[in-house]
């Protein structure tokens, strides 16, 4: 941490130079402040296929690690292409014979019962999420599970009033659904996956990601409570194999993925001879763009949150900063003061502002990244921070003197690693926050209303923030354009891609 | 002694010019007798890659225009075709002696007429159909918008070359799209004279491009072409996956119809707003509300 001979010099204000502020550096600690609450795991989860849990045929597990410590929570099932083929047995059987007849006003009260199922759970689910993932404690709560809740009880409004979907035309449900989901909010891609689907009238193969399976499982405990007829939510765990079966399978009329824009493509390919629907939703590398006229001090909370919000892993992450020129000194110095007070450590310390990474490998990927950033000349700066010595954690970092042709602004990190640039015009900004194949989402902060309106316009990306950033609502469709995949979801929008038009 | 007709050199219409292919080939094709009637560009991949960048540049600028000046320029076309309802008729027969046959082109350029008309009014209108202000949890105006993708590859169906071909590409344009479009390969000479007609219903130049060729030469390109950002077309199995393999590697949107489902392109179903939606982007974007 900071000590007290770098800080200003406290003497009267002078233009031009940063106000005095308080640093206390490392003068007091915080004490620990962990969350408690039970995660109520078990042992180990069983593969959940129509209303039930079933062991494997293979007697096959796999370890789910906390990323925080490196300890095993629990043994994961893992689905063979038998149970896959089970799985979507019995997605048939319940679209053909339960959920696809059912009238629109009697799902929407199962899927009202699993909002509010999870809202009862919500702190147990929110241990459980940080335990399984490494986000910190204070996201999971706060954010992802009443944004989960959320989501089903929003699209549970939507089952009877379908006919307001799509104007002028009837809709139908597509049958049967084949979805894999990436591990960075693991909770909610379950709720943004399966509420739309289910509320259209759709039943569901779902398969998590590998390192975090145990919240899915847990939310298939929910929907056994629930009483979700069987067959209509199925869930099947393993890594990319599992996920080639289910997205590969002949039964699913749809496949929705969420997940890297290289998998994306894969799949894609693999589906190329077929009539399958799909949606993706793949990779970002966003622009987040601050003009000179910018409320400063706020801009800077939201790079914060855009870049180390989840550590980074966040497909819409605000990875590449385009600040306008004459306030580019002061932002980088805003920045790096503002990054020293971020607490990195322990995900359940309700007081953490940056976890665990999910994964070896992905830390792995971070390092390499962050080294070619440092090889190809772009000048690093990480706060003096220490962690922990079990678990796999990364600094928040930053990166000044980057150009667009770095591989640090090109290439998705999905990582607490941020790269910034500068611009001097408008058109600048634009031409350089463009310059990507992605097209996830972007960031404009200026005081100026018609500027806005203008950036957004131009900004080649689904979601905008202006003045914010990383905001989210069930009633808000997201998306990409570009190669960061096409369809939305969440909003009316994200409807219109389960289902058919009759 | 009778006076010998000048006959038309047949061109396809890219960026606002008309233009014989790169290759300087052409390809003939037969009236309805079976006398040649005239050469046709037989375009190749080059083609489509310039036309593409017509098309690119003169994107930006239709966009812009404004929604009712797109909507009166898709009316015009559909003024300009009427008056020349006559001689496209005979575009389509080449010379068809059976009043059959002429009954239908003249049906076809009818319905092609009414599609613009169609899509023409709804060009102010979609967008109030399609987005909406979104009520977050939270203090922000948050509202979804649509915008073009940018340059959308056609590939027209054999079946009602001109109906066909305008149904694709009308969709695709009224919001602001730019479109290149492989004409039907067996009745190509339609779309040669509705590049004329397009020249002169104050479409600016680049907007629609046509090109008259072979499948097989030129639908891998449409396939491969990273800056076509859609492709709606008709297409055989073969082609179908083809296209949709190219379109894995830069996340293209694909809109096929099958070649083998016999589309019925005068049905009222054949124009509707989704058709419009197919070359949209939905936006959404958040603002606090504050002071």
């Amino acid at each position: 941490m900071a000590s007290l001979n770098t800080l200003p010099k406290f003497s009267a204000r002078r233009p031009g130079r940063p106000a005095p502020e308080l640093i206390f550096g490392d003068l007091w600690t915080y004490d620990p402040a962990p969350e408690t609450a039970d995660p109520k795991l078990k042992a180990r989860y069983e593969l959940f296929i129509n209303g039930r849990f079933i062991a494997p045929k293979s007697g096959k597990y796999f370890n789910s690690i906390n990323p925080a410590n490196e300890q095993k929570l629990a043994e994961i099932a893992l689905a063979g292409p038998a149970e896959v083929e089970a799985a979507y047995r019995a997605a048939q059987r319940a679209f053909d014979t339960t959920w696809g007849r059912m009238p629109g006003a009697e799902r929407a009260k199962y899927l009202f019962r699993i909002a509010r199922l999870l809202q009862d759970r919500a702190r147990e689910f929110a241990v459980a999420e940080t335990m399984d993932g490494g986000k910190p404690i204070k996201e999971s709560r706060d954010f992802d599970v009443p944004m989960a809740a959320a989501h089903f009880f929003y699209h549970a409004g939507w089952a009877d009033k379908l006919d307001y979907v799509a104007p002028g035309r009837r809709v139908a449900p597509l049958g049967v659904m084949g979805q894999v989901i990436p591990w960075n909010f693991p909770l909610l891609m379950c709720a943004w996956k399966l509420a739309p689907a289910l509320a259209m009238g759709n039943c569901v193969v779902l398969k998590p990601a590998e390192t975090t399976s145990i919240t899915a499982l847990k939310l298939a405990e929910i929907i056994q409570d629930a009483d979700l007829p069987p067959g209509v939510v199925n869930i099947v765990t393993g890594a990319g194999e599992t996920g080639a079966a289910v997205m590969g399978h002949r039964i699913p009329a749809k496949v929705a993925f969420t997940g890297s824009t290289e998998v994306g493509k894969i799949i894609m390919r693999s589906l190329a001879g077929t009539d399958k629907k799909m949606t993706m939703e793949l990779g970002g590398k966003a622009a987040n763009i601050i003009f000179d006229d910018a409320p400063l001090d706020q801009a800077v909370e939201g790079i914060i949150n855009g870049i180390f919000f989840n550590q980074g892993h966040v497909c819409c992450a605000g990875s590449r900063l385009l600040v306008h020129e004459p306030v580019a000194g002061r932002v980088v110095a805003k920045l790096k003061q503002r990054m020293k007070v971020l607490r990195v450590g322990d995900p359940l310390d309700k007081n953490t502002d940056i976890g665990a990474i999910n994964s070896k490998e992905q830390l792995t990927r971070i390092t390499a990244l962050v080294k070619s950033g440092v090889k190809e000349g772009a000048g690093l700066f990480q706060p003096a921070c220490t962690l922990p010595a079990k678990g796999w954690y990364f600094p928040p970092t930053i990166f000044t003197g980057v150009s667009m042709s770095h591989r640090i602004a090109r290439e998705e990190i999905f990582g607490p690693v941020l790269s910034i640039l500068t611009f001097r015009t408008p058109e600048e900004a634009v031409e350089k926050a463009n310059n990507t194949a992605y097209g996830l989402s972007a960031g404009v902060w200026t005081d100026k209303g018609s500027r806005i309106l203008k950036m957004s316009t131009e900004l080649k990306a689904g979601v905008v923030w202006a003045n914010t950033y990383n905001k989210f609502d069930p009633t808000s469709p997201f998306g990409g354009y570009k190669e960061s995949g096409f369809g939305r979801e969440g909003g009316r929008q994200g409807l219109l891609d389960y289902c058919r038009l009759v | 002694m009778s006076r010998l007709p000048i006959t038309k050199t047949p061109k396809v219409y890219v960026g606002g010019a008309f233009i014989r292919s790169e290759s300087a080939r052409v390809f003939p094709i037969r009236d309805a007798a079976g006398h040649f009637f005239a050469n046709i560009p037989q375009c190749t991949r080059k083609d489509l890659r310039n036309a593409v960048e017509a098309a690119a540049k003169a994107g930006p600028g239709w966009a812009k225009r404004t929604a009712y000046n797109r909507g009166q320029i898709l009316y015009r076309l559909g003024e300009m075709l009427e008056a020349r309802a006559v001689e496209m008729t005979s575009a389509i027969t080449l010379g068809a002696p059976s009043p059959a046959r002429v009954r239908a082109a003249a049906r076809e350029v009818a319905a092609t007429v009414d599609r613009l008309i169609y899509y023409a009014g709804w060009a102010d209108k979609y967008e109030q159909v399609l987005g909406n202000v979104n009520p977050v949890a939270a203090p922000y105006f948050n509202f979804t918008v649509t915008e073009p993708m940018g340059v959308v590859g056609v590939i027209a169906p054999d079946a009602a070359p001109l109906l066909g071909l305008v149904s694709l590409l009308a969709p695709a344009i009224v919001s602001g799209n730019t479109v290149v479009a492989l004409a039907s390969e067996t009745h190509p000479y339609a779309a040669i004279l509705l590049g004329e007609m397009l020249a002169t219903s104050d479409l600016p130049g680049g907007v629609v491009n046509l090109l008259t060729g072979f499948r097989r030469e030129i639908v891998p390109t449409f396939a491969t072409h990273t800056h076509l950002r859609a492709i709606s077309g008709v297409a055989k199995a073969d082609e179908r996956k083809a296209l949709k393999l190219g379109a894995a590697e830069s996340v293209k949107r694909t809109h096929l119809l099958k070649a083998e489902a016999k589309t019925d392109w005068f049905a009222s179903r054949a124009q509707s707003l989704e058709a419009i939606r197919d070359t949209l982007e939905f936006k959404t974007t958040w603002h606090p509300i504050g002071a």
